[in-house]
């Protein structure tokens, strides 16, 4: 019986000939990434070794990486000493594939990983981040655990009792509008088969659509795999995939791909069409609560944020800044723009894009998750309306419970940014 | 026996169960005065003791969805409330599995704040409607590090057996 790409990476990860959807294994570890959780995987760390009295040893500190994002530069003292015990804890331990903040190599962890060439087609990665779905874009199984898992595998250097979760496989055909990307693929999809269509399960992606689209485009639809419950989402590698590792991350050498078998087995297959979608907006509060920009146009909007490990990436400001051209952000709304990494916005400045945003009036923000999970910056007032090209819209997701946020692509939050409502790109401010 | 305390409806996700603005406290001693902070009532109740341990959070379809962030997990667990719903996301659930929250998964659940509910091992009796509902077993792969105690515990069983992957 044939496997699909999950089931053949866990084979070799576990050491097994075959594998079929619903088998245990304990899959060694590629790369296990944290940010400024890692002070909570540590504190477990500790206390794992502590109880049987030995050294802590992490079973391979070039495996491990620690990026600085959630909370950048510290928003408080206990961030900030969080973020000073994690430096430490890193001196110690000899991990390398660290990133402070620094305005050359920091950035989001989700764009750090794969602009570094951390992650490989094959690969194993876990992360204690939700949004470490967003790998599987570079062929790689790539899924979220908890701070204590995390503590298990830099231990033992496997993840265990792992249950070989059952795949969905999406076929996307057509061609996408003008202004309608990725972003909207995704959305319509969570709508679709709802914000646990997908859980326990992996989301693999192909067609002429998936196969056309850039690494940076497949990375929104990983990440936000995650919103249909998804374990892990992936894209076949490809040749897109060893450009984007050659030409973007500066990996050399040869690349090894991993495709499913012909006659592997999936749980069921979804058939879509883009040439008639149109952009998609999540409403509030919940991902799946999505509908067509046409039916909530007019939205007033006091917030519109672009940015984040979802739609950071140069791709999304180089569309956002071309509708942005020449205009101005409207009275009353006020537009922050977060580069997925130092990197980004470097190549930004350098394209002109960074300002063209601040003539038209955005606030440019430092690389990091910023306003997205309501932690330290870009709060919401009561009562008021956030449009943002993040991914989560949850109740009091940006810091305040009385607020709202509505989630789309760069093009819609950029041509609602000028209107102050929320506004189809292709109708509206062009 | 125990009471149903707060009935949530689907989709509760971690940012509900514990806001990210409070993810810089990290300790499992100290999360639990977070729990559900944006409820006010529900979490002034639970900080000043009014909920006794054991107590029943009956959530819906989807329990726990979003962040992977544990502190969701350690500050319910830290009010020694049980969680029943019809399913969870599978972070939360793994969690709750590490750390020895007791998450039951019972599909089929229809109960209202203020239920008694018996739980077996197999179903959950309701009481006060007289209903009973199945009980989905927590996947099989995970039942060895529930019988070690949570994942620090069955993690320290492997080192000891000298099992770490290499």
């Amino acid at each position: 019986m044939g496997m699909t790409i999950v089931e053949k990476i866990l084979a070799r990860a576990s050491g097994k000939a075959s594998l079929k959807a619903g088998d245990v294994v304990e899959p060694r570890v590629d790369l296990a990434m944290s940010h400024e959780n890692a002070a909570l995987v540590i504190n477990q760390f500790m206390e794992i070794y502590e109880g049987i009295s030995r050294v802590p040893k992490i079973w391979d500190p070039s495996k491990v990486a620690i990026i600085f994002d959630h909370r950048v530069p510290a928003e408080s003292p206990k961030t900030a000493s969080n973020q000073k015990k994690i430096r430490e804890f890193v001196a110690a331990h000899g991990i390398a594939k660290f990133h402070d903040i620094r305005g050359d190599v920091g950035g989001i962890c989700h764009q750090i990983l794969p602009e570094n060439g951390y992650v490989r087609p094959g690969f194993v990665v876990v992360g204690t981040d939700s949004h470490t779905t967003s790998h599987g874009a570079l062929g790689a199984l790539s899924f979220g655990i908890g701070a204590t898992e995390m503590a298990s595998v830099w231990a033992l250097g496997a993840a265990l009792n792992v249950e070989v979760p059952g795949t969905i496989k999406v076929n996307v055909r057509g061609k996408f509008r003008k202004f309608v990307g990725p972003k909207d693929l995704i959305l319509f999809l969570i709508g679709k088969i709802s914000a646990e269509g997908a859980n326990f399960k992996v989301l693999e992606f192909h067609g002429p659509v998936i196969q056309k689209m850039s690494t940076s485009g497949r990375l929104v639809i990983c990440n936000m795999s995650v919103e249909a419950g998804a374990t892990a989402g992936i894209v076949p590698a490809d040749e897109e995939t060893r450009r984007f590792l050659h030409d973007e991350a500066g990996v050399k050498g040869r690349i090894n791909v991993v495709e499913s078998d012909k006659d592997a087995v999936y749980e069921k297959t979804i058939d879509l069409d883009v040439s008639d979608l149109e952009s998609q907006v999540a409403c509030p509060h919940t991902v799946d609560n999505v509908k067509t920009v046409r039916q909530v146009k007019g939205t007033k909007v006091h917030q519109v944020v672009i940015g984040s490990c979802t739609n950071g990436r140069l791709e999304d400001l180089e569309v956002a800044a071309r509708i942005l051209k020449g205009k101005r952000v409207a009275q009353n709304t006020r537009m922050l723009v977060f580069p997925a990494s130092a990197r980004i916005y470097t190549q930004a400045l350098e394209k002109g894009i960074i300002g063209e945003f601040m003539k038209a009036g955005a606030v440019i923000m430092n690389p990091g998750c910023g306003p997205c999970l309501g932690v330290h910056e870009g709060a919401l007032g009561d009562g008021e309306i956030a449009l943002s090209t993040t991914n989560r819209n949850f109740k009091g997701r940006m810091g305040n419970p009385n607020s709202e946020v509505f989630l789309c692509s760069p093009a819609v939050a950029a041509a609602s940014a000028i209107t102050g409502v929320i506004t189809d790109p292709a109708k509206g401010a062009n | 026996m125990a009471k149903v305390v707060f009935a949530t409806g689907n989709d509760v996700s971690t940012d509900v169960i514990y806001p990210g603005r409070y993810m810089a406290t990290v300790l499992p001693s100290e999360t639990p005065q977070y729990a559900f902070a944006d409820n006010k009532q529900f979490n002034a109740k639970l900080n000043d003791g009014l909920i006794p341990s054991g107590s029943i959070i009956l959530g819906g379809k989807n329990f726990g969805c979003g962040s992977s962030r544990e502190q969701a997990v350690s500050a319910l667990k830290g009010h020694g409330l049980v969680i029943v719903a019809k399913d969870f996301a599978r972070i939360f659930l793994q969690n709750g599995i590490n750390l020895g929250l007791q998450t039951i998964v019972c599909p089929d659940i229809v109960a209202s704040e203020g239920d008694e509910l018996e739980i077996t091992s197999s179903e959950v009796f309701d009481k006060t409607s007289g209903r009973k509902f199945s009980i989905l077993p927590l996947p099989s792969a995970r039942q060895e590090i529930i019988n070690a105690g949570g994942l620090i515990a069955y993690t320290r069983k492997r080192l000891r057996e000298g099992s770490a992957a290499s």
